[in-house]
Formats: structure tokens, C-alpha cells, sequence
């Protein structure tokens, strides 16, 4: 179990059971540096569990998440983030009352204590990485526009880029096209293969096509175990795989 | 400076508005009341500071406290406690059995000081004791409560709870804090009669110089990335923590401030009215403070100072009325409030653009047909009101 450097996330073993329940059983994953690393699996498989489970959401009952040898099991969900993941979750989670710039400022990490907050001050290199991440979104016509406006997409494209105001060396995006246009998902796929040149990425999703897209590599999860691993030809190619999941 | 200034207030009718009420309480109502009155004034502003507390708590980061009371109650026994050893000098209780100790711990047969009372002869420690007691209280509650994510209801409950438990606990040790009569009988701050209507006067512009000065501190607050932190936390708090914010630790340091803020209103009203007891600080009360604020505005720091007055006048003018009937104007109002303006008096103002487009062409025409002449509303001459 030795600390391969090119890998940033290792999971070993991880698992959680509700009232005896296994949601997660014995899952172990190993993200490489700038993968798009994508879970699939059927409805109940545990994909969002196990992103839980790693940023400390939900606390596992067994194994270990380490993240470039540290061990981030039992930290507190803050202190994760800070360490270098992010997070974004299934429905979009934005502040609907603050604008896109306000979104991505409050996102920045300098001064997330309280007298951090107090003494915070818009500079200008804040501004700049603002204006830089709403270029990547896609969003830079739409700094001064309340979040609660923006279109689905828009809003999912957002809390990608409070992610990325983080700077972190992990994001984890759960289901980020669900509900978008077919335009939208193709404008996504470029995102993440943009954002995935600097960073690693896990990706929850069902649409096949999108996998395809865009992952390096597939875990297929079923029943809260893991049932394959591999590329995207590889796993879709697999007996077991095509039973589940993907010939329903 | 005109950078602090923007800081403090997003618009001009804010500022302007503040102002106002700065005039109102430190001029008209000097000139325009008796000492007696203004001395009312001066009590229902002391509920303001735990108005200004609860806007950040309540109104801003979601958290609903339903024991202010208790850090009121706090900061206003940190300083009757030093009144009351100043006005238990050895010469004037020369009657008791036990001379110099306060007469309450004489008629139970206490003998000597007890030892938490000792550090209270200290003007220094008193008002140290004022701002940490209840901040500290605060800070160890509202972190066993945040950090095991309770909220909501639950900590309503809680706070009343303890609410309940102070002020049983010091009316159930009457040798110990005066019980359910309280402290009475405060004289002198280091010597000066605080009872003399000078006093009540210097006492009245300290304690509204303060809030004033609180209320800017809050609104400070409301406008930097904290005041922005604490509405993200009302609104997304699981976005909020994974963006790597301590959400917990960013609760417990406000419901803190809050209290701290509370403890100073304490201590001021102990000053203005010259004694403390737990009916002042029990569950009723702790709920009217929310109620003060609720009616105010709970977004709006001047809201919430200014429903402070207008409740407790009401209370005072009906309650000397119709004493039965009062109570149920109160809650009444509450839920009227609740119900119709849950933004208070201060969100009405946001209502007055779309009254007067409402009213304007109406008012055009009723004067084309009448040929009346009846004021226009197209000018902007609607005075700003307080926010």
C-alpha cells in the first residue's frame, strides 16, 4: 500500500452501513493525477455515498481515503476542502441572492475564518482570478448578473467555477449535465477536459455518450461494491457490466 | 473615509436615514420629553443592543435564539453586582448582623461574601465581566450545539431552555443573587449618584452614543465578506462548508458577539433603572426581544432598534390601559408580522417604490378629473424612511 506518486486520491476498503445497510462495501478507487476518473452505475449503486465519503459528508465506518498520503478519513468536511478538494453537488448549489462575481469571490480562499472575513479585501489579483474563471465557465458577460437568473447549465457552469476558485488539486462533480441541453453537455465536455489538464477530476454520470467523452478511466459500481474498472471500451465491453447496467 | 462610509451604508437613504435617527434620539427627544420619560427611552433602547445582536444572529445567519435574555440578564448582573457592593459599604448597613455585605445575603443568614462575588468590588473587572461572561456562556453553548449541527427549532428550544434555567436558578439562591426580588437599591457608580436626574441624563446619551455606535459596528459587519459569509450560511450552509468555511466555528463566533452585545444592553439598562431581576431575563422577555426585532425588521439594524421603541411604547401606553389585553395585542401583532411583513416595518420601505407607481397615475387622474389639486407624486418627495 505504498504512496504511488501519480496517484493525487487513494481509497482503500472504503465502507459505511445505515442500521446495518452497506451502502458502500469494500470500494477501493485510485485517482491518477489529471484523470477524469467517471462512476457509473445504476440507481442506489452508492456513486454519491462514496463522493460523501470522501469529503467527509458522510463518515465512513471502515477504510482509508488517503489524499497525497495523508489521511482525510474522520476530518472534518472544511478541513478537507482546504486540503485540496472540492466539491460540487447534484442539484446546483449557488448563492441565487449574490451575483456571479459575489459567487466566485466568496468561493476565493483567502480569509475563510472569521477575522479573516472581517479583514477580507477585493484586490486586485481576487478581481482578476474572478474575471479568469468566469472566462473559463464560459460566464464573463454575466459577472454583474444575480445568480438566481442564470439558466440550469449556467448555474451548474457557476459552482464549477467557485470550485475552481479553490484552486483545488481534486474536483468531484456529481452529475454535472443531468437536465442540461445537448449543447450545454458538449460545452461541458470541453469544460472538463480543460480544467482536467491541472487537476484531477471524479465524475458521477449516467449519460453514456458524455462518458465517453470525457473519462480516462470508468468505475462501475453496483450494489455498493465495485463491479469493473477500466476504460471506457473496456468496462462496456464487460459481461457482468452489460447485465446491470448497461443492456437495461 | 468615503470608503468606510460606503462600507457602512449601500445607499443614501440608508445613511441619510441613520442620521435621522441619530438627531431623533441624542436631540429631539432630550429637548421634547421629561427626565422621566427620556429615562423610559433610555430602557427600551438598552433592548436594542439585543436587537442589533439578534439582526446578525437571526435576521442574517439563520440562527433563531430564543435566550437573549439570559446574556441581557448576564451583563446586567455583572454591573448591579458592583453596584450593589458599592452600596453595601460598612457604614450603611451598620443594622445588619453582618455589616458590609449586600442586605439580601443578611436576611439569609449569609455571613460573608461569597467567594464569586468577591472580584465584583473591582469597577474594571465588572465591566470586562459585562462583555466575557455572556460572550463566554455564548461561545460554549453555541459551540456544543453548532458543532454537533443543531439548529433551527432544536436550538430554539435549547436557548429557551436555558432561558428557564437561569432565571429559576437565581430566583431558587435568593442568599446568593437577591432571588426572585433581585438586585435593588443601587446608589452609586464609584461615588456618583446614579439616581440624580443628571445622571439618568449622562446615562441616557452614553447608552445611545453606544448603540449607535454598535449599530454602525453591525452594519460594518453586514457589509463585509463576513456579513456575506452569514447569509450564505442562512441560505446554503452545505455550499458554504464546502468552500471551506467552518460554518460552526462562523455561528458560534456570532451567537457570541450577539450575546456580548446583549451583556452591554444589560448592564446599561441596570444603570437607567437601578435594578436587575430574572423576571427580566426569563422565557417572556427572551421572547419579546425576538418580538422587538421581528416587528422592526430582523434584516435591518435600524429596523430592529426602531421596534424596539415602538413595541415598548405600545407595551408601556397599553399595558397601562388595558393590562389584560396587551399581551394578546403583542402576539397578535407578532403574527401579523410574521404573516404579512415577515421583513418588518424596515421591509415596508422596500414596498414604497412599487406603492408609488401604484399611486401616482391614479392620483394624475383623479386630479384630471376633479380638477383638484392634489399633490403630485411624480417629483420624488417622498421622504426616505428609516432602514
Amino acid at each position: 500500500m505504498s504512496t504511488d506518486n501519480s496517484n493525487v486520491l487513494e481509497v482503500e476498503g472504503l465502507g459505511v452501513s445505515f442500521d446495518g445497510f452497506k451502502a458502500v462495501d469494500d470500494f477501493s478507487f485510485y485517482l491518477a493525477r489529471n484523470h477524469v476518473h467517471v462512476i457509473i452505475g445504476p440507481n442506489g449503486a452508492g456513486k454519491t455515498t462514496v463522493l460523501d465519503l470522501i469529503c467527509g459528508k458522510t463518515q465512513a465506518t471502515s477504510g482509508s481515503v488517503k489524499f497525497k498520503g495523508r489521511e482525510l478519513r474522520g476530518q472534518r468536511e472544511y478541513k478537507i476542502v482546504r486540503a485540496g478538494i472540492g466539491r460540487k453537488f447534484q442539484n446546483p448549489s449557488i448563492y441565487e441572492n449574490l451575483t456571479v462575481f459575489e459567487n466566485l469571490e466568496i468561493s476565493h480562499p483567502t480569509g475563510r475564518g472569521v477575522f479573516g472575513c472581517l479583514m477580507f479585501r477585493r484586490t486586485r489579483e481576487i478581481m482578476e482570478q474572478c474575471r479568469s474563471v468566469a472566462a473559463q465557465i464560459g460566464l464573463t458577460e454575466k459577472l454583474d448578473t444575480e445568480a438566481g437568473i442564470l439558466s440550469h447549465g449556467q448555474k451548474q457552469w457557476l459552482e464549477i467555477g467557485m470550485l475552481l476558485m479553490q484552486e483545488p488539486e481534486v474536483i468531484m462533480l456529481d452529475e454535472p449535465v443531468a437536465g442540461m441541453s445537448v449543447r450545454e453537455r458538449t460545452e461541458t465536455a470541453a469544460l472538463l477536459r480543460r480544467i482536467s489538464k491541472d487537476r484531477s477530476v471524479i465524475v458521477i454520470e449516467h449519460d453514456m455518450e458524455f462518458v465517453r467523452e470525457i473519462a480516462d478511466r470508468v468505475t462501475v459500481m453496483h450494489l455498493g461494491k465495485i463491479l469493473a474498472e477500466g476504460s471506457m471500451d473496456k468496462v462496456s465491453a464487460d459481461p457482468k457490466v452489460i447485465e446491470v447496467y448497461i443492456g437495461h | 473615509m468615503s470608503s468606510i462610509v460606503r462600507t457602512l451604508f449601500k445607499s443614501r437613504t440608508e445613511a441619510i436615514a441613520f442620521i435621522l435617527f441619530g438627531i431623533l434620539i441624542l436631540v429631539v427627544l432630550p429637548l421634547a420629553l421629561p427626565v422621566f420619560r427620556l429615562n423610559l427611552i433610555g430602557k427600551y433602547l438598552t433592548f436594542g443592543f439585543v436587537a442589533v445582536g439578534l439582526v446578525l444572529l437571526w435576521g442574517r445567519c439563520g440562527v433563531l435564539s430564543l435566550g437573549q435574555g439570559v446574556f441581557f440578564g448576564l451583563g446586567g448582573y455583572c454591573m448591579a453586582m458592583f453596584l450593589k457592593l458599592e452600596a453595601s459599604d460598612p457604614v450603611t448597613t451598620a443594622i445588619q448582623s453582618t455589616p458590609g455585605i449586600p442586605d439580601f445575603m443578611d436576611w439569609n443568614q449569609l455571613t460573608e461574601l461569597p467567594w464569586f462575588w468577591e472580584p465584583f468590588k473591582s469597577l474594571p473587572f465588572s465591566i470586562f465581566a459585562v462583555f466575557v461572561i455572556p460572550g463566554l456562556v455564548a461561545f460554549l453553548i453555541g459551540w456544543a450545539m453548532f458543532r454537533r449541527r443543531v439548529g433551527g427549532v432544536y436550538f430554539a428550544i435549547i436557548t429557551q431552555a436555558m432561558a428557564l434555567i437561569l432565571s429559576l436558578g437565581i430566583d431558587g439562591n435568593q442568599g446568593y443573587t437577591g432571588g426572585r426580588n433581585g438586585i435593588t437599591d443601587l446608589r452609586t457608580l464609584w461615588g456618583w449618584d446614579i439616581r440624580s436626574e443628571s445622571a439618568q441624563q449622562i446615562l441616557y446619551f452614553l447608552c445611545c452614543v453606544l448603540l449607535l455606535g454598535v449599530a454602525l459596528g453591525a452594519k460594518y459587519i453586514i457589509n463585509t465578506r463576513l456579513g456575506r459569509v452569514l447569509v450564505a450560511i442562512r441560505d446554503r450552509e452545505e455550499r458554504v462548508r464546502f468552500s471551506g468555511y467552518d460554518v460552526a466555528m462562523i455561528r458560534t463566533a456570532v451567537f457570541a458577539f450577539a450575546a456580548m452585545l446583549s451583556g452591554l444592553g444589560g448592564a446599561l439598562f441596570v444603570l437607567q433603572v437601578g435594578f436587575m431581576s430574572p423576571s427580566i431575563i426569563g422565557i417572556v422577555p427572551s421572547i419579546e426581544m425576538v418580538i422587538f426585532t421581528a416587528v422592526g425588521g430582523r434584516l435591518s439594524v435600524l429596523g430592529a432598534i426602531i421596534g424596539c421603541l415602538i413595541v415598548n411604547l405600545g407595551k408601556t401606553t397599553f399595558s397601562e390601559a388595558y393590562p389584560d389585553l396587551w399581551l394578546y395585542l403583542m402576539g397578535g401583532t407578532f403574527i401579523a408580522v410574521v404573516m404579512f411583513f415577515p421583513n418588518g416595518l424596515a421591509g415596508l420601505t422596500d414596498k414604497f417604490p412599487a406603492a408609488r407607481n401604484w399611486l401616482a397615475p391614479r392620483l394624475e387622474k383623479l386630479r384630471a378629473k376633479s380638477g383638484l389639486n392634489i399633490p403630485s407624486l411624480n417629483k420624488t418627495n417622498v421622504i426616505p424612511d428609516e432602514h
